[in-house]
């Protein structure tokens, strides 16, 4: 591996301190389930590694009046255990169920899902479905960047060098809205999404749809939201008509690449079939509570 | 530079040097002399380096040894008290689950936090938990009998 200078601040301050003066190139480490892997392959280079995970608050999920306050660096394990959080984004806490093993799990955490930026990153829609904003510190202070506009290409996103995401802001729901993510993989378990979709909706009582959001992943260089998609769905019963429109739409919005996991065509086709299919499972956790 | 390190193993207080690039897996193994823990990927893939960290189930290749201060660790050689065999032990020698072995302290390490957290799994729970611990020889069948007898046996308190 890289020659490793290692920091495990106590406070924000510190961290960006440290971010802001460091000579070598700096990694923040969160739950290393992508950074140890990258650093394994780089040799003969330097890097100071600022580990996060004891800053007070990165590990928390704590709901204000209206938002679920998410520490970036809360492992996943900590956060499918939360029924509270269950509750109120199931979708969220799907594709955090999705993520590799339970050993992955244990240290793997939403905020280096995001920041990691990857196409494939299993929460980036689910949090795009739930209007999440990234809550962001630099030396400078502090800005509020929403989900869909803080990645901005494979693997990379708007942080500054001496930024970090302190927070993920997901505001609460209103009544009668829910998530719901689905992805394609080959295999049952363990493996890197070819086609992934996240939906929400907000039925009436009458169970016509008012409000809805769509995001995929994994079929262009970063999820992105579809408004079409979403746009398909409201005003309707969630019907078979406006599924299907709803799927073309996501299919016309997808802009993937071949590779020995999938075909454009193929991609293409199930980003499709998965936004019909979660619109749906969304839709029915409504009627559930 | 090597740091000092002061952390917790299997309930055992344990002070080393190491250096901010090596894993925690390459400390257990190379420094601590504890090669219970083996090393198949080195990626996060194959479970054979599974252990507990403050409670929760980690691959100890994708943590590096420097977070191991003030942390509570339990390996593998933690399972077994003195010269008696954990029930889970005991179920994988009875069934045969285990050919070369690879994969064995790494399934051991993930059945005890399976059935800490969920003490009657299905077989299906089972295999899903399990999904991180790959193991090249048995097929699987022979863990997953050893597995949800080891559930039965200590639900009955054994
Ligand atoms: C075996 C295996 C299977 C996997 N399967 C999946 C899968 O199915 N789906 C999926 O989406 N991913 C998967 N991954 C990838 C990885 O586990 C996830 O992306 C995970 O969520 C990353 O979180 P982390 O806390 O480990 O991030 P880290 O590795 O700590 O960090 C990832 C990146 O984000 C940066 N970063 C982290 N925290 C912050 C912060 N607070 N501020 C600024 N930058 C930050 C880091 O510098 C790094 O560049 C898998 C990985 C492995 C090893
Ligand atoms: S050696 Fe750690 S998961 Fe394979
Ligand atoms: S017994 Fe050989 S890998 Fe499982």
């Amino acid at each position: 591996m890289v020659a490793l200078t290692y920091h495990a601040p106590e406070s924000l301050e510190e961290a960006v301190q440290l971010l802001s003066t460091a000579r070598q190139p700096v990694k923040v480490l969160s739950g290393g389930t992508d950074l140890i892997i990258q650093m394994q392959g780089l040799i003969q280079d330097e890097r100071l590694v600022v580990d996060v995970k004891k800053i007070p608050g990165m590990r928390a999920a704590d709901w204000t009046e209206d938002h679920l306050i998410l520490g970036p660096s809360m492992s996943c394990a900590q956060f499918t255990k939360r029924q509270d959080i269950q509750t109120v984004f199931p979708g969220l806490v799907e594709a955090a169920y999705l993520i590799g093993s339970t050993q992955v799990q244990g240290r793997a955490s939403i905020g280096g899902n995001l920041c990691n930026a990857s196409p494939a990153a299993d929460t980036i829609p689910a949090l795009m479905v739930n209007r999440a904003v990234c809550l962001i510190q630099g030396l400078n202070g502090t800005r509020r960047v929403n989900v869909e506009d803080f990645l901005i290409g494979v693997g990379k996103q708007c942080l500054a060098s001496d930024e970090l995401l302190v927070g993920i802001e997901l505001p609460k729901p209103t009544a009668r809205t829910m998530d719901a993510y689905l992805r394609f993989i080959p295999r049952t378990e363990m493996d890197i999404a070819v086609a992934g979709a996240a939906v929400s909706v907000t039925l009436d009582d009458d169970g016509v749809c008012t409000d809805a959001r769509v995001a995929i992943g994994a079929v262009s260089p970063t999820a992105i939201l579809v408004p079409s998609a979403a746009e398909a769905l409201i005003g309707t019963r969630l019907d078979d008509d406006a599924l299907l429109a709803a799927a073309a739409a996501s299919s016309q919005a997808a802009n993937p690449i071949s590779d020995r996991r999938g075909t454009v065509e193929f991609r293409r086709h199930v980003v499709g079939v998965l936004t019909k299919r979660a619109a749906k499972i969304a839709a029915d956790r409504v009627g559930e509570v | 530079m090597k740091s000092h390190i002061s952390t917790t193993i299997n309930g055992d207080p344990v002070e080393f040097l190491c250096d901010p690039s090596q894993t925690l897996l390459n400390v257990l193994r190379n420094d601590l002399g504890m090669t219970g823990t083996k090393e198949g990927c080195g990626s996060g893939d194959c479970g054979a380096c599974s252990v507990l960290f403050d409670g929760e189930l980690v691959c100890a290749c994708l943590v590096l040894g420097v977070e191991a201060q003030g942390a509570e660790i339990e390996t593998v050689e933690g399972v077994a008290t003195h010269d008696q065999l954990h029930v889970i032990q005991e179920k994988f020698l009875e069934h045969a689950a285990l050919q070369c072995g690879i994969c064995t302290p790494g399934l051991i390490v993930s059945t005890k936090a399976l059935l800490e957290e969920n003490p009657s799994p299905t077989e299906e729970e089972a295999r899903y938990f399990l999904a991180g611990n790959l193991c090249r020889c048995t097929g699987y069948d022979k863990i997953i009998k050893a597995v949800m007898d080891a559930a039965a046996t200590m639900r009955q308190g054994a």
